[in-house]
């Protein structure tokens, strides 16, 4: 008998530790980079793309509209494959688009622009990518979505069509 | 676009020949008095797959072919060729396919190189490898396929992770995995011998090579690790209890404790339970970790992409190798060394228990360290990080008797033994707490708890140094195993009590100045290289004897992907290193600057080399 129980509290505890992992498993979302808690949005200026004129970041977003801030660059090659996603947003007219346009030649940009559309209401440059980092960006692209003066989400890389659904969710 | 199908179909055959390979094996079983050449040269064929299907993966990288998803993810035409070549396992697929080459590569040198044991034997080890080597075939196609194609062929790749290109780091993975992955053919053989109830002394001595190969290779790989942790990621240590650095010393533990169960195997026919249940921990713990860090569940440089599936796949597969070989030993393994309980306490074997014990508690404490978190998240949804003082306060006091068992239990003989030479073991356990007690009080750390640390680890020092010149005792290579963890301890706490470090705010041309050391930053250079742009700081410091030296730290802002990154600068010399790094403060013109000054570093390493050497003497005695 004595033999019997411990092949079988040998199984029985593995068999917990399974379990245990198995529902580590599925909560390992703590480490995907997408941020759902809304947080403040950093204070910057943004100095136009075409003139010359500085907003501070605090005064520029308006409370009762929904934002998406691209952070793009013409020579980012993922930039471009989400470049059709962003003129598909900009076509619904629920959203306004800010493009930062990040570290770039202003002429390459204005290039890039030319040739796949410029989807955006409003371009800033970030000449030094300091911008950026305040706004916590890991690279180009990355896109924030605003709304309330409040971050709530923010998109690490390419957007997807899977992204997109999910911002026209959130915009209806 | 060729070697992408070339090496997915070459992955598709590697795994219809292992299938095959169950039959043939069955059908050998059977009527077993020779191994059938089938077995032999299929098991080659596989291995032959698999060496294909790698080389067009390093050709796919070498060519920068982005159609290949996996050379999109991680590489780019401006990297440096070496760099590209490593990149082949600096990912996730590409590193799977090397466990599968490693893999394939021990079953077959296993079954060339076994001779003199039973064909049965053999036979099952093959099954058993080949259940962990179809596994991973399936893992391989079905969750992380290296040659998945995009389209449309983006004109540029990602980018590797510049702290992965580094040296060090593209031959660790390489190194690590013979160990990790060898311990696997380990694990196969002990579940086939355990089953034909074969354990005797005569196996022993056969497994004990492929022990002694995977722990090389470990302690190699776990060095290399380190290595480029020190100087790669700037923070001036070499080991940081990260779980995963913690998911590789487990099987390192386990490993050890096994190479010496296995010397009293050999010896003396006991002690088999804890072989068996060490060579399935061994293998169990390396798979354990593959689990923790690629899934996800902990985050570090090595989860290279969250996917659960992945995860879920690893786990499933984990658990059915636990159960089989829970089943295994309790179906197989009666235990008939009941006369083991009744030995002799002064004696070798006794000696070899009590390392046991101690590995064990070490064992324990890593994995709850590690793995602890992961439940009390899951049961409690409370997240808490354990650090290094857990893992300090843990091991090491525990460290002093078992650096003195370190000393003193070689001594002792099999069976039953008398402790010779009492004078000698009595003289330089004072001569070693004198020695520690002046070198403390000397540099004011007098704490009770470092002195007699370092005197049990000086103690194993001299003991084991002047074993080198007493030729009574014939065992070079435990001696230089030990000798070289006595030196190791000694490194790691002179450069742990001895560090000095001086951390500031500098801008260009200022100059920071304490008792005992003057550092001037004297001037700010760019430099442009192919994969990164680079700011370079000069240094000069200089100390109390006037000594100067020069130092340019740099940063670097690598281009695919855009990542900046910390290049410390070290001087190392024989006694000491000295570690500058210096990082820009957010939106001024200060740099933060860091100066250590490391006794002994070289030496960790050193003795980390000293003590696979061991391994490697061993290995060399055995086969001639």
């Amino acid at each position: 008998m004595k033999n019997k129980i411990l092949p079988f509290s040998v199984i029985i505890i593995f068999g917990i530790i399974f379990f245990i992992f198995y529902k580590g498993l599925q909560n390992s979302n703590i480490y995907t980079p997408d941020k759902n808690i809304s947080s403040d949005i950093p204070s910057t200026n943004f100095k136009n793309f075409n003139s010359n004129i500085i907003f501070n970041s605090l005064n520029f977003f308006q409370d009762d509209k929904v934002y998406l801030l691209n952070i793009w660059s013409s020579w980012c090659i993922p930039c471009r494959q989400e470049h059709n996603f962003l003129m598909s947003l900009k076509k619904k007219k629920k959203i306004i688009l800010i493009g930062i346009n990040y570290k770039d030649n202003k002429k390459n940009a204005e290039n890039f622009l030319k040739e796949l559309g410029n989807p955006y209401d409003q371009i800033f440059i970030d000449n030094d990518g300091t911008i950026s980092i305040e706004w916590g960006a890991f690279g180009v692209p990355e896109s924030y979505l605003i709304s309330n003066n409040k971050i709530i989400k923010k998109y690490i890389g390419p957007l997807n069509q899977q992204y997109v659904d999910e911002i026209n969710l959130l915009i209806k | 676009m060729i070697y992408s199908l070339v090496g997915y179909y070459s992955l598709i055959i590697g795994l219809i020949i292992g299938l095959s390979l169950f039959y043939f094996s069955y059908k050998n079983f059977k009527n077993s008095n020779i191994l059938d050449t089938k077995i032999l040269s299929f098991t080659f064929l596989q291995l032959f797959f698999v060496v294909i299907s790698f080389l067009c993966l390093i050709f796919s990288f070498v060519i920068s072919d982005f159609s290949n998803e996996t050379v999109f993810n991680n590489s780019h035409t401006t990297k440096p060729l070496f760099y590209k070549i490593s990149g082949t396992w600096g990912n996730h697929e590409g590193s799977l396919l090397l466990w599968l080459l490693v893999l394939t590569l021990f079953v077959f040198l296993f079954l060339v190189r076994t001779k003199n044991q039973p064909v049965k034997y053999k036979i099952l080890t093959l099954v058993f490898q080949q259940i962990i080597i179809v596994g991973f075939f399936l893992f391989l196609i079905k969750t992380s396929n290296p040659f998945n194609y995009i389209f449309p062929i983006p004109t540029e790749g990602l980018g590797l992770n510049p702290i992965l290109q580094d040296p060090a780091l593209a031959i660790h993975p390489p190194v690590l995995y013979l160990g990790y992955v060898g311990s696997s053919i380990i694990f196969s053989s002990v579940l086939a011998a355990t089953s034909l109830k074969i354990i005797s002394t005569s196996w022993a001595s056969h497994i004990k090579k492929w022990i002694l190969i995977s722990w090389i290779f470990l302690t190699l790989g776990i060095l290399l690790g380190s290595i480029w942790a020190y100087y790669e990621l700037g923070w001036g240590g070499f080991w940081f209890w990260d779980p995963v650095e913690n998911v590789s010393l487990m099987p390192w533990l386990a490993l050890t404790t096994l190479l010496h169960c296995i010397l009293v195997l050999e010896k003396k026919s006991i002690l088999t339970s804890w072989v068996i249940i060490l060579s399935i921990a061994t293998f169990t713990l390396s798979m354990c970790g593959t689990f923790l860090v690629r899934s996800g569940i902990l985050n570090s440089v090595h989860t290279f992409a969250n996917d659960p599936e992945r995860g879920l796949f690893i786990l499933v597969f984990l658990f059915i190798l636990i159960f089989l070989s829970i089943l295994i030993f309790f179906f197989f393994h009666k235990d008939n060394d009941r006369k083991s309980h009744s030995f002799f306490w002064l004696s070798k074997e006794t000696s070899i228990l009590i390392n046991n014990w101690f590995m064990m508690y070490f064992l324990s404490v890593v994995l709850i360290g590690t793995v602890y978190p992961i439940f009390l998240d899951v049961i409690s949804s409370q997240k808490i990080s354990v650090g290094p003082p857990f893992y300090h306060k843990l091991i090491i006091p525990f460290l002093i008797p078992f650096l003195l068992m370190m000393a003193i239990g070689p001594k002792f003989k099999w069976i039953k033994s008398q402790l010779e030479d009492k004078i000698y073991l009595i003289s330089f356990l004072i001569i070693s707490l004198l020695l520690a007690f002046l070198i403390l009080k000397n540099f004011n750390q007098n704490i009770l708890i470092n002195t007699i640390l370092i005197s049990s680890a000086l103690y194993l020092f001299f003991i084991t140094l002047r074993d080198f010149f007493v030729k009574k005792y014939k065992n070079i290579s435990q001696n230089i195993a030990h000798f070289g963890f006595s030196l190791l301890i000694l490194s790691i706490l002179f450069n742990n009590i001895f560090a000095s470090e001086i951390i500031t705010n500098l801008k260009v041309g200022e100059t920071f100045e304490n008792s005992k050391t003057k550092i001037v930053f004297e001037s700010v250079d760019q430099k442009k290289e192919k994969n990164y742009n680079a700011i370079i700081a000069n240094f000069s410091i200089s100390n109390l004897n006037g000594e100067e030296d020069r130092f340019s730290p740099e940063l670097r802002i690598y281009n695919q992907p855009v990542i900046a990154t910390s290049e410390a600068d070290i001087k190392t010399t024989l006694m000491s290193d000295k570690f500058i790094v210096i990082n820009l403060v957010q939106n001024q013109d200060f740099f933060n600057v860091r100066y250590q000054v490391k006794p002994f570093m070289l030496w960790i390493w050193l003795s980390v080399i000293l003590i696979s050497f061991g391994g490697i003497v061993s290995f060399l005695q055995k086969r001639s």
